[in-house]
């Protein structure tokens, strides 16, 4: 039942990604408004599906599927929370292929359990690594933005006055702010992540592919809030650290499917 | 249809002209009761701005003289006046004040001001009774037309001038313009203007520098800002987020340098040049760095000129949305023209049934009452029959443009026009060939 819905879910998410390409080209506000509705109808159709996965007993993120769709639900709350401040969907353009692609592959099919018993009943504890996660992914698509934006001012084209992008500013507050709101999460995410690691085997291995790169994108992560915070670094130094957070980011999540700590039921 | 409409506009006839014809609104309620006391004119209302006189009128027969309305109001001769003035009847004249008000016939093209003002001008005509039901749809339908050319067209969405593409371009970058800090370098008129633009849109300080302290100082005092010494130019310029520049120096005076060094100062927060000075004040490497953002006057001028080529396209489907909605506006006037047509027709044939039913009556004596019904039935179903298909052929033709012909065939085969001129006969004039239809009510 949770699957069929997080089905439907990508239904609509499928609507917000035709509009983050058509995005791209030229600007509707028809269609960001329809997109915007069919993200909003995917949120309650996901959230029912996350429901009933926590209902029926197995612990949410259990699976790495089921991480993945929560992971794609905290991420069109950013998308609507930024909505709700700014009045811009242009994150969509980043937002809704990554949600998109998240859910298709949870929505494929049911997943055995992986993680052990009693990983799985302290794994929680880690769970709001997920909103560490979601907001970087925010902060890496407020950058690109920001990027494209600039270079449109740069280039002096007449287009640049009509273009669906919010100013430059909101789109850097977007990014700061999503990085400042997601890296506590972040540390906490990997801490008791870490804690739960070392209770359960009585050591860290820092070899493994996956602690290693979480800590890595982690390592990023708080060079990109320094350097943010303490000279202001923005445009394009900003965008090459967090394209870098962001690909230490997916390659770590990717190790979920070759890390011998986190695949460890067999 | 009988509307004319007479008047000058800014591309018509010179300032001096458009002075002279200028009628200040506590006179406009009088011009209005005048002009409907003009012979000829059933319903009149008069726009005046400063860029246009418009003398809009509902004639009683199609023609009334406008022009001499005018002469006599203004105490002007022909000659004076007649070179600018332009005239235009029905369907032509509803185009025009379509135009008008949809903001098209403006200096500025889609400036929003001219629609408010023809609303007022309405309104004060409508309140002395110069304005009933004819002018009444024509002027309702001529606001709906504005609301749809501005909501589907994007004829005056965007802005003209430079100081307002500044603006514009500011916005790009910083969002709000509120609490932004504005520099100027160089105290000139352009820059004037283009900081008055900024302060109007939200920017909270200025800062004025210039080689002549006392200019500085003086126009710092105009705006409430604070005047800087020009050796202190470097020290203190990373402040602003907004820098207008425009000395008359022969060399740049801000070179990529001083751009690193603000941006240092500033934390990297962006910086706007606008540099409207020739040669140019900003060198042009300053743009190559990260959150330095500069137009010179050039690229400012092609802002300018893109959105009113932007403008111009827009303008165009903004001239189809007006040629339908005048076809439109045709379309329903005429359907309410074939009206009373079909009414007369109806009552002319009920008055032959009515004559028949009261000679066979006559000829046949006391009818019992089941004779009554029948013979009443059956005249009845007889001419509803018959008046079935020429009311559907008026009804479907009053949408084309041969309702007048089928109206006056129908009349005529009828003979519905004899008996509409006796009714008209005290009228001084007899309706001429063209406005006969119209005129039959």
């Amino acid at each position: 039942m949770s699957l069929l819905w997080l089905r439907f879910a990508l239904a609509c998410y499928f609507i917000g990604l035709v509009y983050a390409f058509v995005a791209l080209s030229r600007t509707s506000e028809l269609f960001s408004r329809v997109a915007l509705h069919a993200a909003s109808l995917g949120m309650v159709f996901h959230f029912v599906s996350l429901t009933e996965l926590f209902l029926s007993g197995h612990v949410v993120w259990a699976s790495v599927h089921n991480g993945e769709s929560l992971l794609a639900f905290f991420c069109m709350s950013f998308f609507m929370l930024i909505y709700v401040i700014y009045h811009t969907t242009s994150p969509g353009v980043v937002v809704f292929p990554v949600v998109f692609f998240l859910t298709f592959v949870a929505a494929v099919d049911e997943q055995p359990v992986l993680l052990t018993q009693y990983v799985s009943s302290k794994g929680w504890l880690a769970a709001h690594i997920f909103i560490g996660y979601a907001a970087l992914l925010v902060s890496f698509g407020a950058s690109l933005l920001y990027l494209l934006q600039e270079r449109r001012l740069k280039a002096k084209k007449s287009a640049s006055l009509i273009s669906f992008l919010p100013a430059l500013e909101v789109i850097d507050q977007i990014g700061y702010r999503s990085l400042l709101l997601g890296f506590p999460f972040m540390t906490l995410g990997l801490l008791t992540g870490s804690v739960v690691a070392i209770s359960t085997y009585g050591r860290l291995d820092f070899l493994d592919p996956k602690i290693l790169l979480s800590l890595l994108m982690w390592v990023v992560y708080m060079v990109m809030v320094f350097t943010r915070w303490n000279s202001g670094w923005r445009g394009r130094r900003a965008a090459v650290l967090a394209s870098f957070a962001f690909v230490a980011a997916i390659v770590a999540w990717a190790a979920n499917y070759f890390s011998t700590i986190h695949r460890f039921a067999s | 249809m009988r509307f004319q409409l007479i008047g000058v506009n800014h591309k018509s006839a010179p300032l001096e002209i458009r002075e002279r014809l200028a009628i200040p609104e506590s006179r406009l309620p009088d011009t209005c009761r005048d002009l409907t006391a003009h012979p000829g004119i059933e319903e009149g209302m008069v726009i005046s701005t400063c860029n246009r006189v418009e003398i809009v009128a509902h004639t009683t027969n199609g023609s009334a003289d406008l022009r001499g309305f005018l002469h006599a109001y203004f105490h002007l001769t022909a000659d004076e006046l007649d070179a600018h003035l332009y005239e235009f009847r029905d369907k032509d004249a509803v185009r025009h004040l379509f135009r008008v008000a949809s903001s098209l016939d403006s200096m500025v093209v889609g400036e929003a001001q001219i629609l408010g003002q023809v609303k007022e001008a309405y309104a004060t005509a409508r309140a002395v009774g110069a304005v009933r039901s004819q002018l009444d749809q024509l002027f309702s339908r001529a606001f709906a037309v504005a609301k749809r050319v501005r909501s589907e067209t994007a004829v005056g969405s965007s802005s003209v001038s430079i100081a307002s593409v500044a603006v514009e371009l500011a916005k790009k970058i910083f969002g709000t313009l509120e609490g932004k800090t504005v520099f100027i370098v160089g105290a000139g008129k352009m820059s004037e203007l283009a900081a008055r633009h900024l302060m109007a849109h939200g920017c909270a300080s200025i800062f004025v520098s210039n080689r002549t302290y006392e200019r500085a100082v003086g126009l710092a005092h105009r705006f409430n800002g604070q005047a800087i010494k020009f050796d202190d130019l470097y020290s203190s310029c990373d402040r602003a987020d907004i820098v207008i520049t425009s000395t008359g120096s022969p060399h740049a005076i801000f070179r990529r340098e001083h751009g690193e060094q603000f941006l240092s100062r500033r934390k990297n927060r962006p910086m706007f040049f606008i540099d409207i000075a020739v040669p140019r004040d900003v060198a042009p490497d300053m743009a190559k760095l990260d959150g330095i953002f500069t137009y010179d006057i050039d690229d400012l001028q092609q802002a300018v000129s893109s959105h009113v080529a932007d403008r111009r396209k827009e303008a165009e489907l903004a001239e189809a949305i007006i040629t339908a909605e005048v076809e439109n506006f045709e379309a329903r006037l005429h359907t309410l023209d074939v009206v009373p047509t079909i009414v007369s027709l109806q009552d002319h044939l009920e008055t032959i049934r009515q004559a028949e039913i009261d000679r066979v009556r006559g000829r046949m004596g006391q009818l019992t009452p089941e004779q009554e019904i029948a013979l009443e039935a059956l005249t009845r179903g007889i001419i509803n029959k018959v008046m079935h298909t020429p009311i559907t052929t008026l009804k479907t033709a009053a949408k084309e443009s041969e309702a007048t012909t089928i109206v006056d065939v129908v009349r005529r085969l009828f003979n519905l026009h004899e008996k509409d001129k006796n009714e008209n006969k005290e009228k001084t004039s007899p309706p001429d060939k063209k406005n006969e239809v119209g005129t039959r009510r």
